[in-house]
C-alpha cells in the first residue's frame, strides 16, 4: 500500500468520523451559536452536545438574532451592520446574503415561512424579503409625525395572518403590517403609546402584542383578534414613583415570557420580574431578583423560569419556581452571561458566558452542569425549534 | 420643544459644568497622558473589552450606533473631550444612557473618550 493511499485512507476515516456537511440528517436538534465579535456562527447539535462546524462572513453580530425556515434547513441570522444572512446549517455554508439596512437589530418570518422582515434602526423601518431569495418584497419606512422623520424599530415579532408587529422607538407608536397580499400592503399603526418602546413580544397563541415601555413604567398592549379596540397600558406605573437604577443592558422580550396563563416580564430599571395574568393582564404579584432582568425565559414546560442580569451582575442566572413565585436556584456560569436557550423540550439549557468564551449546558431538572463548548466571545444562541412556534 | 430647550441648555451646563467637575480633580498633567502605569495593560484591556461589548450593547459592538449614537471619530470630531467624559461619568439624564461613574474612574473616562475619538484599536 502506498503511502499516498494509506494518507487517503486516514483521511477517508477522519471525515467519516466527523458530522460532515451534507449527511443525510434532520435539524431538529440544530441550532446556531453567533460569535459575534468574529463575524461567525458555530453549528451546534443539542443531541450530541458538540459543535458540528462554523460558518464564517456574516459581518457584525452585535446585537444578531436568528430566525428558523419552516423546514429547519436554514438560519436567517440579522447582523448590526444590516446583514441578512441565510446560512445552511446542513450544507454549514452561506446560502445567500443580502446587506438591507445600515444599521439592524433583528427579524421574523412568517406565518407560512415566506416571508423574512428586518427591523432597521437606519434608516429606520422594516424591510421584508422573499425567504427563498432574500429579493425585497416591501419597504416599510417608519417615518411618523408631520415631518415624517424616521424612528429606529423595536419588538418586530410575526403576526398569524402574514402580518408583523413592531414599536417604533422614537415615536411611541405600534404598527402591525399585513403582508397577506404583499402587493397591497396595509399598515395599522397605534400613536401615543408611551414613551420608548425598547423591545415588544407576541404571546405563543399569536393574539396579544406587548411592547415594553423604557421611558415610563409599563407596558402596550393590542389585542391583535381586535385591533380596533386599541392599545392598552397594562402594568402602569409598576415603579410606583420610585426612580430607576441605571440601566446598563436593555430587557429583552419574546414569546418565552409567558409560562401557562402567566407573564414574566423584566422591570426596567429594577430588580424585579413582574407577573402579570394573560387573561386580565393585571399585575399578580413581583419577584425581587439578584440584578436588572434582560432575559426572561419560561422552560417550554412552563414549570420554571430562567433569568439573566444587565452589567454589572452578568455572571448570575437565577431560576424562578412557577407555582411558588420564588427563586429555587442562583447559577453562576461564568463572566457575562448574554443568552439562553432551552432545548426543544427543554430537558436542558444552553447558556452564553461572553467574556469566558464558552456556552455550558445545564440539566434543567438537577441544575447539574452537563456540558461545555468553547466559543468566541457567544452572545445569542438559537435552536431550530424556534421554527415551529409563534413569535420567535 | 421644552424638551429640546432643556436638553440643549444642559449641554451648554453640561460641557461648562464637566469642566469644573473634572478640573476639581487632579487631572493629569499631560492631558493626553494615559492614567495608567507602563505595565498596566491589564485594565487597559478590561476597559477596551467593556467599551466594545458593555457600551457596544447599545452603541454597537464597532462603535456605528445601536439604540444608541454613534460613538466614530467622524461623530465625535469636533466635540468637547471633557464633556465626552462627563457624559461617560454622569449619564445623561432623560435618555437611556446611564451613568459610569463606579467602574470607571475619571482619568479612564477621560482615556475611553481618546481611544474613541482617535478609533478603537481593531481586534476582539
Amino acid at each position: 500500500m502506498g503511502t499516498s493511499r494509506m494518507l487517503l485512507a486516514v483521511l477517508a476515516g477522519t471525515v467519516a468520523g466527523c458530522a460532515t456537511p451534507g449527511e443525510l440528517r434532520g435539524t431538529g436538534d440544530l441550532g446556531v451559536v453567533i460569535e459575534r465579535a468574529a463575524g461567525r456562527v458555530q453549528v451546534v447539535d443539542t443531541s450530541s452536545r458538540k459543535s458540528l462546524g462554523t460558518v464564517e462572513g456574516l459581518g457584525d453580530l452585535s446585537h444578531a438574532s436568528a430566525v428558523f425556515s419552516r423546514d429547519g434547513r436554514y438560519a436567517y441570522v440579522f447582523g448590526r451592520d444590516g446583514g441578512l444572512t441565510k446560512v445552511d446549517l446542513l450544507g454549514r455554508r452561506i446560502a445567500k446574503r443580502v446587506v438591507q439596512a445600515g444599521n439592524s437589530i433583528g427579524g421574523s418570518i412568517s406565518q407560512d415561512g415566506r416571508l423574512v422582515a428586518a427591523q432597521n434602526y437606519e434608516p429606520g423601518g422594516v424591510k421584508v424579503f422573499d425567504a427563498e431569495t432574500l429579493e425585497l418584497v416591501a419597504d416599510i419606512p417608519a417615518a411618523y409625525g408631520r415631518a415624517g422623520k424616521r424612528s429606529k424599530v423595536v419588538g418586530l415579532a410575526d403576526v398569524p395572518g402574514n402580518r408583523f408587529a413592531y414599536a417604533l422607538f422614537d415615536a411611541g407608536e405600534i404598527w402591525i403590517a399585513d403582508l397577506s397580499d404583499p402587493k397591497q400592503l396595509r399598515v395599522k399603526k397605534f400613536t401615543g403609546i408611551g414613551k420608548e418602546p425598547y423591545d415588544g413580544l407576541i404571546t405563543p397563541d399569536g393574539r396579544w402584542y406587548l411592547a415594553g415601555l423604557f421611558g415610563e413604567d409599563g407596558l402596550a398592549l393590542v389585542d391583535t383578534w381586535n385591533p380596533d379596540a386599541g392599545v392598552r397600558r397594562v402594568l402602569d406605573g409598576y415603579g410606583r414613583g420610585q426612580e430607576k437604577l441605571p440601566v446598563y443592558k436593555m430587557p429583552h422580550l419574546r414569546g418565552w415570557a409567558i409560562a401557562g396563563d402567566l407573564a414574566f416580564l423584566p422591570a426596567v430599571g429594577r430588580n424585579e420580574v413582574l407577573i402579570a395574568d394573560t387573561q386580565s393582564w393585571v399585575e399578580v404579584g413581583r419577584v425581587p431578583v439578584h440584578g436588572q432582568p434582560v432575559f426572561v425565559m419560561a422552560q417550554p414546560d412552563g414549570r420554571r423560569v430562567w433569568v439573566n442580569f444587565a452589567f454589572p451582575k452578568n455572571d448570575t442566572v437565577q431560576v424562578i419556581d412557577v407555582p411558588t413565585r420564588t427563586v429555587v436556584q442562583s447559577l453562576k456560569p461564568g463572566k457575562a452571561v448574554l443568552h439562553m436557550e432551552f432545548t426543544p423540550r427543554g430537558e436542558a439549557v444552553w447558556i452564553s458566558a461572553r467574556d469566558d468564551d464558552r456556552v455550558l449546558i445545564y440539566d434543567t431538572a438537577s441544575f447539574v452542569q452537563i456540558g461545555a463548548l468553547p466559543a468566541d466571545k457567544p452572545s445569542g444562541i438559537f435552536f431550530t425549534s424556534r421554527a415551529w412556534r409563534i413569535g420567535m | 420643544m421644552m424638551c429640546a430647550l432643556i436638553r440643549s441648555v444642559l449641554g451648554v451646563f453640561g460641557a461648562g459644568l464637566a469642566a469644573s467637575v473634572l478640573a476639581g480633580n487632579p487631572a493629569p498633567a499631560d492631558p493626553g497622558a494615559s492614567p495608567f502605569g507602563r505595565r498596566d495593560s491589564a485594565r487597559r484591556a478590561e476597559l477596551l473589552n467593556m467599551v466594545r461589548q458593555d457600551c457596544g450593547s447599545c452603541h454597537g459592538l464597532t462603535m456605528k450606533g445601536g439604540l444608541g449614537p454613534p460613538l466614530l471619530p467622524e461623530t465625535l470630531s469636533g466635540k468637547d473631550r471633557e464633556g465626552l467624559a462627563f457624559t461617560v461619568l454622569y449619564g445623561r439624564p432623560g435618555t437611556p444612557m446611564p451613568p459610569w461613574r463606579d467602574y470607571v474612574t475619571e482619568p479612564e473616562a477621560r482615556w475611553i473618550v481618546d481611544q474613541l475619538l482617535k478609533g478603537l484599536p481593531d481586534g476582539h
